[in-house]
């Protein structure tokens, strides 16, 4: 055992932890309050590297592991959760497809500029009618003339309608199974595909920086050739890229109740009643160490399974209940941290009420907290 | 034009430091180890003269330090210095300004360079000795608090900030300057940076390399720490009872107006 983080590990956190402080978190409650998606932070991540972290540099990436990464999104998460989706979205769900599944031409075409931040994308799965049941995808993509025409609907898709957006892969059915279940195949939809339209952004409760919309596609079009691997293979690719993605949804609700803990720890030793600072009392002082227990927890579990990850062991299940352990710790995490800022943390100043409301999709989104639990519970061979 | 960057390794300025009372040394266990401040800007002007040079410009960071606080270097290297030189050496502990310096020059001396940049100031001893000692060991002119330079032919254009502006001075090459904070925010190492801080390299120089014709370390310093003792607790602040807002500003504004900070 060796508990460690490497010379290049530690590099990165900290550099990912001096541009979050420095750079996003001044920025937060400004972005929050005005669902500004921030350009010229992307811009700068993609200067730096973060939204080609771990990609190979001949695909323009940084070419650093999967605990690098995970690091990463906790500490720009603990700064601004909206901006740590907007990375954790495009690089786990927008640019992984392509590096998992596309063929060379296609990675030059897509995952390059992906991996060098200079376009985003999004990955399409959930539907209005299909959210833990995405087997049952409503959207159909038929080969006529050369081209597949696509028409449905997806909804709530991260990074689909910034001005950097260059498109987005969606799951559709492309015909029947020989057991007779719908065959589902990976479409690459660029944003300037006939028939393919984004809605406005969507109004959140949270992650309000960040870009999400409903899809609609009206005998949208695309060359028969935007098939993202074998034709078929749909389903069992969108469960390998949710897989991976666990590992930084999970290190994106940790990273959040990071900076939460932060919030209530500084507010705990500023805060006088009854003549002396809050954290004197043991009523917040046995807060502020569950809080801190739970993080700590949290945290092995998370870079445990990206270190199973780096090593190409089966990381699928320890990853499964790291997403659901941290997010269910993020829900303790922040809520203690407003309890703590008592009725300062209702209010909108304070940064504890926007990672309150942040925190609530980290039980939802890339699997709720029930589905993750039947996930694992299937693993386990139950 | 080879460009040579003095960096200092200290306790992290953002952790809270105790001072050991037997051996008047920090205590560093437990407070990581970064580049000093004021040299990340003195790497930052090396990294423009080099990006506005182009050509065969290089820039070596130099460090003086444990062999055991090495891989801390790197973060130079994953600013953009081409590669690291570190003098470690038992010997060298407890070496006052004086025996440092002369250390130091002899290293940079056997290194070579066009232009030598140090930061102002350590962000630990705090001495503000260092650049001029370097200098005089060096015989080579110094040029202190630069906040703009430009490389013109065999000289160097420099702006020098000055409590009531700024000074235009020329020097030529061989230099040596110190940076001013308003030389332009230190860059953050870039993820490409990171990984490829990696391979490059830091070449070690002890002692034995230099060639030195005193002794260095304790024996080797002119000046003897006798105490080291943390500041003064603050007392207890004046705290104003008003009536009203106005009442209450104007009670304060004469408290001040007295010590005659207004």
């Amino acid at each position: 055992m060796n508990f460690d983080l490497t010379d290049e590990q530690k590099a990165i956190q900290s550099l990912a932890r001096d541009f979050a402080q420095n750079e996003v978190k001044p920025r937060a409650e400004e972005m929050d309050r005005d669902e500004a998606f921030p350009y010229d932070l992307v811009k700068k991540m993609a200067e730096l590297g973060f939204m080609g972290l771990p990609f190979p540099e001949e695909y323009g990436g940084a070419g650093a592991d999967t605990v690098s990464y995970a690091l990463a999104v906790m500490e720009i998460a603990r700064a601004d959760a909206s901006t740590a989706i907007t990375m954790a979205a495009h690089v786990s769900l927008g640019a992984t497809p392509f590096y998992l599944f596309g063929t060379e031409e296609q990675k030059q075409k897509y995952l390059v500029p992906l991996a060098q931040g200079k376009m985003l994308w999004g990955f399409g799965l959930t539907e209005p009618n299909a959210g833990s049941d995405a087997g049952n995808c409503q959207t159909k993509a038929t080969l006529q003339n050369g081209s597949w025409v696509i028409n449905g609907t997806k909804a709530f898709i991260t990074n689909s309608g910034t001005d950097l957006s260059g498109g987005t892969t969606i799951t559709a059915v492309t015909g029947t199974r020989s057991d007779g279940r719908p065959e589902i195949s990976n479409i690459i939809v660029p944003q300037d595909a006939p028939g393919f339209s984004r809605s406005k952004k969507y109004k959140k409760m949270g992650w309000r920086a960040s870009d999400t919309r409903e899809l609609s596609f009206v005998d949208a079009k695309v060359p028969k050739e935007n098939l993202l691997g074998p034709q078929g293979e749909g389903y069992k690719q969108f469960l390998t890229i949710l897989d991976g993605g666990r590992i930084s949804v999970a290190a994106l609700s940790l990273g959040l109740a990071m900076g939460a803990y932060d919030e209530a720890l500084q507010y705990s030793r500023d805060r006088v009643a009854f003549g002396k600072p809050i954290s004197k009392f043991q009523a917040i002082q046995f807060k502020l160490v569950d809080m801190l227990m739970q993080i700590e927890h949290a945290k092995l579990m998370i870079l445990k399974a990206a270190w199973e990850k780096d090593r190409g062991r089966d990381y699928v299940q320890t990853a499964s209940l790291a997403k659901l352990y941290a997010a269910e710790v993020s829900h303790r995490v922040v809520n203690e941290a407003v309890q703590i800022h008592g009725g300062y943390g209702f209010m909108d100043e304070y940064p504890v009420s926007r990672m309150y409301r942040d925190q609530k999709i980290n039980e939802i989104g890339e699997g709720t907290n029930e589905v993750q639990r039947l996930v694992i519970a299937r693993l386990m061979g139950l | 034009m080879k460009i040579v960057v003095t960096v200092k390794l200290v306790p992290d300025p953002n952790a809270e430091k105790r001072i050991d009372t037997s051996t008047k040394r920090l205590v560093r266990t437990g407070v990581e180890t970064v580049l000093n401040p004021y040299d990340e800007y003195a790497l930052e002007a090396a990294l423009q003269l080099k990006e506005k040079a182009g050509g065969d410009t290089t820039v070596t960071v130099f460090a003086m330090a444990p062999e055991s606080l090495k891989e801390t270097l790197r973060k130079a290297l994953a600013m953009g210095a081409d590669d690291a030189v570190l003098l470690s050496d038992p010997a060298l502990e407890g070496s006052d300004v004086w025996a440092t310096s002369y250390a130091m020059s002899h290293a940079l001396k056997k290194i070579g360079f066009d232009l030598l940049i140090v930061g102002g100031l350590s962000d630990d001893g705090s001495t503000g000795a260092t650049p001029g000692a370097l200098a005089e060991y060096l015989q080579t002119p110094l040029v202190t608090n630069v906040r703009k330079a430009d490389a013109e032919g065999n000289s160097l254009k420099l702006e020098r900030e000055t409590d009531t502006g700024y000074q235009t001075v020329a020097a030529p090459l061989p230099c040596a300057i110190t940076t001013a904070l308003t030389f332009g925010e230190p860059r953050y190492a870039s993820l490409k940076g990171i990984m490829g801080a990696k391979k490059k390299t830091i070449a070690p120089l002890t002692v034995g390399d230099l060639g030195l014709d005193r002794e260095v370390g304790v024996s080797g310093s002119k000046t003897a720490l006798l105490a080291a003792n943390p500041p003064a607790a603050r007392g207890k602040g004046q705290v104003v009872e008003a009536a009203d807002g106005a009442t209450g500003a104007k009670a304060i504004f004469d408290f001040l107006k007295e010590r005659k900070l207004v």
